[in-house]
């Protein structure tokens, strides 16, 4: 076992783990937070990604040992209190789901879009979003609630 | 899947890297981003017994101006190369094939040096470091040594670097005044190449003086076109010119046949892949 602290969603966490832990196990079997979701299981459809010091991830393709003293955000610590944060918001806003089972990933892999590039055009969205596969909704409405949300977002700072 | 169990070393230099190596055996893999290994581990392709973590090493997370180089670490990520002020300035072909390996997360962890020592002969990053004649410093028990781009990738996920050694850093020259171009052709966004073409040439009053040509997927390992580029050198820097150049792309290549091409098609792709990565390394 080898032991980690990583701060997830803004707490600190300590874990012992075997060094083959992936961190997507991690999250979900031994802290609970199921809100990230396990997909291909082959580091391609992007369902279980998360944000590692602010850039997305796939937590299936990462060892829970290599998040040791790093800060990890899921999708559940991405709302401020009740507060949903404006992607998640556009997210339902714009419809841009189905099942919702590649939402999660989807989300951190837009709020990562967007910190990096606060007003794409809708080839970057959609470029920025390639490593994200969602199979319902043919992704019209999710390139739609990323630019609404980056629409949001630029008003709210404004 | 989960993959078999392991021991889990992180190194904090090199030489731990090497120590760890040398004390595990012939069962050890070197860990960068993780992004091409994890997959073989969960796919259990491959269950070594000892995971050496490199990414963590100061030197190999580094990149250097050696004045007519850079040298860039091997733990370096795809995303950091992408971004790099002194490596879009000086070799804008690798910042460029960059952006276009995987997808943002995969770059977010992948490295440049995990991508040339697992060689995949789909990989983006290796054709481009063939194209460029880069050198491979490569830490092992006796000390280090140096081995050139035409040696270092050997076959079919095979490089010189031996169980008992670790890639420090990649060295890649400077072509400043030379245009340069990544050309890739792929089923889907984040998919690996069927085919790519690294390109770089130098136009001097409208004739080549200098060209570089590379192929991605087209054998076990990237392959310098050679008939291309001494077609190309001498001659004017025209559409007709270059096409008619790059028409020997697939000669001496080895091509295979899979579900997403036939190798026939390959060496189709090659040549019009060729055409235009040179094309627009040219600015035409």
């Amino acid at each position: 076992m080898t032991h980690i602290d990583v701060t997830v969603d803004g707490i600190t966490r300590h874990g012992d783990v075997e060094p083959r832990r992936l961190l997507v196990h991690w999250l979900r079997e031994d802290l609970g937070l199921v809100g990230t979701t396990v997909g291909c299981d082959t580091s391609n459809c992007g369902a279980c990604t998360v944000l590692v010091d602010g850039r997305s991830v796939k937590s299936c393709n990462m060892l829970a040992v290599q998040a040791d003293g790093h800060e990890i955000t899921t999708i559940q610590g991405l709302a401020d209190g009740d507060e949903w944060h404006p992607v998640q918001k556009a997210f339902k806003e714009c419809h841009g789901l189905q099942c919702g089972y590649c939402t999660p990933g989807m989300v951190m892999a837009s709020v990562d879009l967007l910190s990096e590039n606060p007003d794409p055009t809708e080839e970057e969205i959609r470029n920025g979003l390639e490593g994200n596969l969602c199979r319902c909704t043919g992704y019209h409405n999710i390139v739609k609630a990323v630019a609404t949300a980056a629409a949001e977002m630029k008003g709210a700072s404004a | 899947m989960i993959p078999s169990t392991f021991d889990y070393v992180k190194a904090g230099s090199v030489d731990e890297a090497v120590a760890a190596l040398a004390e595990a055996g012939d069962d050890a893999k070197v860990l960068g981003g993780g992004q091409s290994l994890l997959p073989v581990l969960r796919l259990r392709l491959n269950a070594p017994t000892v995971i050496v973590d490199v990414s963590g090493v100061d030197e190999m997370r580094t990149v250097a101006d050696e004045g007519g180089s850079l040298l860039i670490g091997a733990a370096v990520t795809t995303y950091e190369v992408m971004h790099h002020d002194a490596i879009k300035a000086s070799v804008p072909l690798l910042a460029q094939a960059a952006g276009l390996v995987a997808d943002p997360a995969i770059r977010h962890r992948g490295t440049f040096g995990g991508s040339c020592a697992h060689a995949d002969p789909a990989g983006d990053l290796p054709t481009v470091a063939r194209a460029l004649d880069a050198e491979f410093v490569i830490a092992g028990p006796g000390g280090r040594r140096t081995v050139g781009a035409s040696g270092f990738f050997v076959d079919y996920f095979t490089t010189a670097v031996q169980p008992d050694e670790v890639l420090v850093a990649v060295r890649v020259p400077k072509l400043d005044g030379w245009g340069a171009h990544y050309e890739k052709f792929h089923r889907t966004a984040q998919a690996w190449a069927i085919v790519g073409v690294a390109a770089a040439v130098k136009v001097e009053g409208g004739t080549i003086t200098g060209a570089r040509v590379a192929l991605t997927n087209m054998g076990p390992s990237p392959v310098r076109a050679s008939s291309v580029e001494s077609a190309l050198v001498g001659g004017p820097a025209t559409q007709e010119a270059i096409s008619a150049a790059a028409q020997s792309a697939a000669d001496g290549t080895s091509p295979t046949s899979d579900t997403h091409a036939q190798a026939d098609f390959r060496e189709h792709l090659a040549r019009v892949l060729t055409a235009r990565a040179v094309a627009k390394a040219a600015g035409i």
